[in-house]
């Protein structure tokens, strides 16, 4: 495990089995004053029949870690484990990881037949197995009509689906995609989420995804490993990184959320009670591998917080500065007593005028397990 | 010449933005084409003059290139000349290629400037300085080991091709994904197959731009042929200028004639070849 980061067990529909395991991977690239730590003691456990996402900002190794799980490089200091195995000393032809790049990287001079039949034919499989194989990947991606087309004839979509396919032909235990969606418009990515979606679950392959884009983490993943700096902050199902995010830089990174400061009145371990700047009293649940004494910073959803009028139930008090009406919700951007910004969200629930009018000074209450403590 | 060199530029990179709309562009345009294409005109008009003079026009025929395919002065020149640019041109390309993939297919390495500039060296130093050392090394050779044979001259034209048949080949790879061999060592390929069934396809045009450069460069040398050939060695060029030396009849423009025709038409089958695997 990487220092502190929480692991969960639960969340994900997979067998258990582990497919792929890193232990304390670094990676260093250049050396000296210019030396780049690209990764820093990732420890992860990718299971088998998981869609695992890696998830965090650019730069933060992502593909770094992707290239030394196919063994494109080699990790400076650590382990790489395939079902148990060390796969350290082999070279990529021979790990059965297949990977689907960032820019497809399609074979120009054959046809998209011929690419999906690349790796079966490197694998020294007879011709009549590959025929099949192929065939049936393409009617796998939907792709058929297009099989004898040469790859710079086919549009960016379709190029993807390619890819996938060719990378999924040899049938691997894990398939790597990295940011395989980025270069699609938006219409086409919602509709190759679901595609690859439904990829993984009728081939049981073991994915490991790659994107920087939180909300494409949330709707796809088993579980979501947050990175940033070559380091993993945070690993779990999609509702657990959402809910309770362990760190400021997760709950800042995925979704929009207030962060305010409290102070420690009393811990058993378990829970907490907290006194807010505005003096206002609550418990709430402590994470794990926190040392609970003193300030914390403690993250709100948006949409956990409720706003009421002033009074008794109200945690905090703050001044309507600006409403945004968004469609679905409102959002009512706060100013609280000390000067610090509060944003709520609401649910339009029917139309009409928004709840408060701007300019007026209103109750926010929040329930204690809307209150997530972060590790500073 | 000029199409030799233009047939470089087109396996570099093409430049993305347009001169055509600067003012002048055209008429820029005609007065080099005219520059380079005028003084072509009177070489093959008096190629099919009757006379014997290259000032006089005396009617059209066919005699100078008969008198051409009948000497066998000639027959001989331009075997030789094939023969030494066929194998000074493939040897030569052979190695420009691996040249080209041990500069580029390798993480950078010290003395990798220094190698780039030594490969490149011919192009640098004066053409008749590399001959008058040629000539001066093979002599003592010859000396030595008595052998009189065509191997000097391969080896000599070999050289100087390098460069070459190196710099389209270079421009080629440098061009090219390097995630296309990654992909392929992905999908099982060993280097070897990566190379036969990925890297090689997608540089043949390169291969072939630089085979065909220095195939060319090799037919059209003249001073650095001039001095390490042996008695009875002409190639083409030493053949017609020795012939200019003498007398001047319109034999020369013929055989010039072919040339011009031979290296055209080898561009135009290289501009198809290329536009085919595309
Ligand atoms: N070959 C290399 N040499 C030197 N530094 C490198 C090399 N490859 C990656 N890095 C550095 O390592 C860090 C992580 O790079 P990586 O490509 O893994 O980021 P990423 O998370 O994939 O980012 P993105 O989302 O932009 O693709 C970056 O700071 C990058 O500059
Ligand atoms: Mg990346």
């Amino acid at each position: 495990m990487a220092e502190g980061a929480q692991d969960s067990e639960s969340g994900a529909a997979t067998s258990g089995a582990v497919a792929i395991e890193t232990r304390d991977v670094t990676k260093l690239f250049g050396s000296g004053e210019t030396e780049i730590r690209a990764l820093d003691g990732v420890s992860l456990t990718i299971r088998e029949n998981e869609f695992f996402t890696l998830l965090g900002p650019s730069g933060c190794g992502k593909t770094t870690l992707l290239r030394l799980i196919a063994g494109f490089d080699h990790p400076t200091k650590g382990q790489i484990l395939l079902h148990g195995q060390p796969i350290g000393h082999l070279p990529p032809y021979q790990r059965p990881v297949n990977t689907v790049f960032q820019n497809y990287a399609l074979f120009p001079h054959m046809t998209v037949a011929e690419n999906i039949g690349f790796g079966l034919e490197m694998l020294g499989k007879p011709r009549s197995e590959i025929k099949a194989t192929v065939a049936q990947m393409l009617r796998l991606v939907k792709m058929e009509a297009l099989a004898s087309r040469r790859t710079d004839q086919i549009s960016g979509g379709q190029q993807q689906r390619v890819a996938l396919a060719r990378a999924l032909a040899p049938h691997p235990q894990v398939l790597l995609l990295d940011e395989p969606l980025s270069a699609l418009d938006y219409k086409l990515r919602k509709e190759m989420q679901i595609e690859l979606k439904r990829l993984q679950h009728e081939t049981g392959i073991t994915f490991v995804f790659v994107t920087h884009d939180q909300e494409e983490a949330l709707t796809m993943s088993d579980r979501v490993a947050v990175f940033n700096q070559g380091r993993v902050l945070q690993v779990g199902p999609p509702h657990e990184i959402y809910d309770h995010p362990c760190e400021r830089f997760v709950a800042d990174f995925i979704g929009d959320t207030n962060f305010l400061k409290a102070e420690v009145l009393a811990a058993d371990g378990q829970r907490a009670k907290l006194r807010l700047a505005s003096g206002a009293e609550i418990s709430a649940a402590l994470p794990e591998n926190i040392d609970a004494d003193g300030q914390v910073t403690i993250a709100v959803r948006p949409e956990r917080a409720v706003l009421c009028p002033q009074g008794k139930t109200a945690l905090l008090h703050g001044e309507l500065h600006n409403i945004v009406y968004c469609g679905t919700d409102t959002h009512y951007h706060l100013t609280l007593p000390d000067g610090g910004p509060f944003m709520a969200r609401v649910q339009n629930t029917r139309s009409g005028q928004a709840l408060f009018g701007l300019g007026e000074k209103v109750g926010i209450a929040i329930e204690p397990e809307a209150i997530q403590v972060l590790r500073d | 010449m000029a199409d030799t060199r233009g047939l470089a530029r087109s396996v570099m990179r093409p430049r993305s933005f347009s001169v055509r709309k600067q003012t002048g562009f055209t008429e820029m345009a005609v007065i080099c084409f005219v520059l380079l294409y005028a003084p072509l005109v009177p070489l093959v008009v008096y190629s099919f003059n009757a006379g014997v003079s290259l000032a006089f026009w005396e009617g059209f025929s066919l005699r100078w290139y008969v008198a051409a395919w009948e000497n066998e002065l000639v027959q001989d020149a331009t075997i030789r000349s094939i023969y030494l640019a066929s194998t000074a041109s493939v040897i030569a390309t052979c190695l420009a290629t691996m040249a080209a993939l041990g500069t580029t297919r390798t993480r950078p390495y010290r003395g990798l400037t220094t190698i780039y500039a030594m490969i490149n060296q011919p192009l640098m130093v004066p053409e008749i300085v590399t001959a008058v050392a040629l000539l001066i090394l093979f002599a003592s050779v010859k000396t030595v080991t008595d052998y009189h044979g065509m191997g000097y001259l391969i080896l000599a034209h070999t050289a100087f091709c390098i460069p070459f048949a190196y710099l389209p080949i270079r421009a080629r790879l440098e061009g090219m994904d390097l995630t296309l061999e990654t992909a392929a060592a992905d999908l099982y390929a060993t280097r070897w197959q990566t190379f036969r069934r990925v890297t090689l396809p997608l540089l043949w045009p390169g291969i072939l731009a630089g085979l065909m450069l220095a195939f060319v460069i090799s037919l059209d040398d003249v001073v650095i042929t001039e001095l390490v050939k042996s008695a009875g060695q002409d190639t083409l060029p030493t053949y017609m200028l020795g012939q200019l030396r003498r007398v001047i009849t319109p034999e020369v423009n013929a055989i010039s004639s072919v040339l011009l025709a031979v290296s055209v038409a080898m561009v135009t089958i290289f501009f198809f070849l290329n536009r085919r695997i595309r």
